[in-house]
């Protein structure tokens, strides 16, 4: 059982429930099916993500890391901005760019931050924390990082989020978190956030030591290797420990206004 | 007209310019340094252009972008007027960039470039600031260099689109303790803000109180703690910023 704080299409306030079973929830003393909850976006704040925090994938670009244009590896987290008109809620629909076959799916645990972060020490990190939840940091396939991605990563719809925030109580330890990320039904990438580079603590404590992060925000605490491609009407399943599921389906953006099938 | 958000008597509220005072929103005049500045519009997605300046893009050995060189700030960097930036004690360079900001008025998606205006409300001007010693060649100019704490001074004004006759006319001056650093035309811009508007909203849609920091001209120098630095667009603004010490109270 889960404490979750959850945000339904239609009502302003932010509920409370506790997840009972893959299937169930109960919000003040009723149980509920999940799958026929509007299940809204969780979170209001700015949503920044870590680049090359799993291991594999810090791997996978080190053998470049000591020529043009990077020339030596990085010291900083490398940090990107996924801005508001990226956000959907579980259930809504992935718009496919009409120059794109593919999009790929960035599984990410998403950290919230529970009240005002300036400097904080890596071992009193997790009291910043109100709790976790899932993004998928959909991004537009390229090589390059070595310039900033906001046309690839920056477009509407590119960040689906939730189903809900877990409160942090009811997570065991986030830097030991299962993610499964299937497509169609299909298991396409597993991987764990033991394999973080910088842990969950280490990663908040790097960040603000420049940068504040307010009640609210949210910080991605990285995407693993091999990020599985998703072409139009597949449906992209992120399910990660603890968490819970993250379900949609990629639809040309033709067929989609805000999010909504047209 | 010109407009701010200032913080007086423990309220925050609007305010406007009048014979070079503040008026409040009951009416009552007040000096420039009797209010607190916020920065004039809250910022939702802030897009600021890199090497948007030929001239620029040449001082840093670098030849001007093909394609916009976007990159985006968060909330927590902006300070309004006469605010105080940081900077750290192990530093050697930290230079200010004097920007115009282009205040976006309403949501539009795939804008033509002859229509870009119509998708504008307004300006202001902004201070932002770099620090090139944390530079790091990955989604490079990376965050721990342009998106601190205190770095991106922006304000004293909101100004309407259509007191501003060319935007793409007007000088840039910045000025370290009274003495000129830093000069320059909004006519050099690399990509135009009609370019940028039709660029961005290619592929994002823009939002009302999105802002675009178009970009800064050549002439960068070091500051230190203690300068008094001001960013000036023609027609739209001063902009006043201290630097101070991490040790600053």
């Amino acid at each position: 059982m889960s404490n979750v704080q959850l945000k339904l299409r239609g009502i302003s306030q932010k509920l409370e429930g506790n997840v009972l079973n893959d299937e169930t929830i109960e919000i003040d003393q009723i149980d509920y099916q999940i799958d026929t909850l509007p299940l809204d976006v969780p979170i209001q704040g700015t949503v920044y993500g870590a680049l090359l925090n799993f291991k594999g994938a810090y791997d996978q670009l080190a053998p470049k890391m000591n020529e043009a244009p990077y020339q030596n590896p990085p010291k900083a987290p490398v940090l990107y901005i996924k801005p508001k008109n990226t956000y959907i809620s579980a259930q809504q629909l992935i718009p496919l760019p009409v120059s794109e076959e593919s999009v790929e799916v960035g599984a990410a645990l998403a950290i919230v931050i529970g009240k005002v972060a300036t400097k904080v020490k890596e071992e009193e990190a997790l009291d910043y924390v109100l709790g976790y939840t899932i993004a998928n940091d959909v991004s537009i396939p390229h090589e390059s990082v070595h310039r900033p991605a906001v046309k690839y990563k920056a477009r509407d719809g590119f960040l689906p989020v939730g189903p809900w925030i877990v409160q942090k109580e009811s997570v065991e330890n986030p830097n030991d978190l299962q993610i499964k990320v299937s497509i169609n039904g299909e298991v396409k990438q597993e991987n764990t956030t033991k394999n973080l580079l910088r842990s969950v603590e280490k990663l908040l404590a790097d960040v603000t030591d420049y940068m504040t992060l307010n009640e609210g925000d949210v910080l991605l605490v990285g995407v693993p290797e091999n990020a599985p491609l998703a072409k139009e009407d597949d449906l992209v399943t992120i399910e990660i420990d603890q968490i819970g599921k993250l379900e949609n389906r990629v639809v040309s953006e033709k067929h989609v206004v805000g999010g909504e099938i047209v | 007209m010109k407009r701010a958000r200032v913080s007086y008597g423990g309220l925050i509220q609007d305010a406007t310019e009048v014979e070079g005072k503040v008026q409040l929103h009951d009416g009552r005049l007040v000096e420039e340094t009797d209010v607190v500045w916020l920065p004039p519009v809250e910022p939702e997605t802030v897009f600021t252009l890199g090497l948007n300046y030929a001239d620029h893009a040449a001082e840093l050995s670098f030849k001007a972008p093909e394609e916009p060189l976007v990159f985006l700030k968060g909330p927590n960097t902006f300070i309004g007027h006469l605010g105080h930036t940081v900077r750290p004690s192990d530093v050697t360079f930290m230079h200010y960039e004097c920007e115009l900001a282009v205040v976006i008025g309403k949501r539009g998606k795939n804008i033509k470039k002859e229509d870009a205006y119509d998708y504008v409300k307004g300006y202001t001007v902004a201070n932002d600031y770099a620090i090139r010693d944390y530079l790091e060649n990955y989604y490079r100019p990376n965050l721990r260099v342009k998106n601190r704490d205190t770095c991106t001074p922006i304000g004293p004004w909101f100004v309407d689109k259509e007191d501003i006759e060319d935007p793409m006319n007007l000088k840039l001056t910045t000025y370290i303790n009274g003495k000129v650093e830093q000069q320059g035309t909004t006519a050099d811009m690399v990509f135009s803000i009609p370019d940028l508007i039709e660029y961005l909203s290619s592929f994002m849609t823009l939002n009302e109180n999105d802002i675009i920091l178009t970009g800064t001209p050549k002439g960068s120098v070091d500051t230190k703690i203690g300068d008094e630095v001001v960013t000036e667009v023609e027609g739209v603004g001063r902009l006043v910023n201290t630097i101070v010490g991490e040790d600053y109270k």
